[in-house]
């Protein structure tokens, strides 16, 4: 039941951010709320099981729900932007010393795996290309993999970041 | 003033859209090239959303009219959408190419290999 609720309620505020400015209640037209009500409890039923998977509903609490965007805002755009120039310097000069390494990423749960291995993707020059499900390892491209990590059997997840404890803030998020 | 803020924020987006493209055009292999193709084309089309949105909220001041909401809050979802799917979606190629044979070349470090050719 709790599972349902919880899909219910994401895909109305959904509906809500799509049809912003639509009328006079705050934001919205009656007819709207009403559709987007009607829209939200068939959408729930669907695919509660698929939003819901293990019946955990730890990221309902509201610090992890502010903490997601402020963590997209703040450390991983500041992070893309740096490896975005990097990687732009290296498209001009065709500088590159591509290799594949073995990242150790220490998250317990499937969310922050995919969290960590999304944020990893989005930066440019680094791509994680496999996981290991059982010792919850990734294997990450790198376009240019610095000498001390190539000699290195396990890398740990902090060092393919330069500013922000990416995988600390991940774990707050998610775990 | 704020026409001006995003007139650069397009510019930039348009910088980085075309260094991907040409990344594309210069880097060995397809893991170079994703990285090229894939994210530099994610960073650079947020920065062509920020100038939407920095435009839409101008003329949404100016006017009041509730369609100019309705453009930013669209595009900042389009923007939501890109990153997950492109992040997704550049790591199923890489897996994909890592399955079917496709080794890094050149690489100076690949340990997916050597744990594949150890089983």
């Amino acid at each position: 039941m709790i599972r349902l609720l919880a899909t219910a309620i994401a895909a109305f505020v959904a509906y809500l951010f799509l049809t912003a400015g639509s009328g006079t209640i705050i934001l919205w037209s009656e007819s709207e709320l009403i559709i987007g009500c009607i829209l939200a409890i068939i959408v729930g039923i669907a695919s509660y099981r698929i939003f819901c998977r293990t019946g955990s509903v730890r990221m309902a609490n509201p610090i992890r729900l502010i903490l997601l965007p402020v963590y997209a805002i703040i450390p991983l755009f500041i992070e893309m932007a740096r490896a975005n120039i990097d990687v732009a310097i290296r498209v001009i000069t065709g500088n590159v010393k591509p290799g594949i390494v073995r990242v150790n990423t220490g998250m317990k749960t499937d969310l922050g795996m995919l969290l960590l291995a999304n944020s990893i993707t989005l930066t440019p020059g680094t791509l994680s290309v496999e996981i290991d499900d059982a010792t919850k390892q990734l294997y990450v491209h790198l376009i240019n993999v610095p000498d001390e990590l190539r000699d290195k059997k396990v890398v740990e997840a902090r060092e393919l970041f330069s500013f922000f404890n990416i995988p600390g803030w991940i774990r707050r998020i998610a775990e | 003033m704020i026409q001006t803020a995003a007139m650069i924020c397009l510019g930039i987006g348009i910088l980085f859209n075309t260094l991907g493209v040409i990344g594309i055009l210069r880097f060995p292999d397809v893991y170079t090239r994703l990285h090229a193709e894939t994210k530099m084309t994610t960073f650079g089309t947020i920065f062509l959303a920020l100038g939407v949105i920095i435009y839409a909220g101008w003329m949404l001041s100016g006017t009041n009219d509730s369609q100019y909401l309705t453009l930013a809050i669209h595009t900042a979802i389009a923007v939501i959408a890109l990153a997950f799917t492109n992040a997704t979606g550049s790591h199923a190629i890489a897996r994909a190419a890592h399955r079917s044979g496709q080794l890094p070349d050149p690489s100076v470090v690949d340990r997916l290999a050597e744990v594949k050719s150890r089983d």
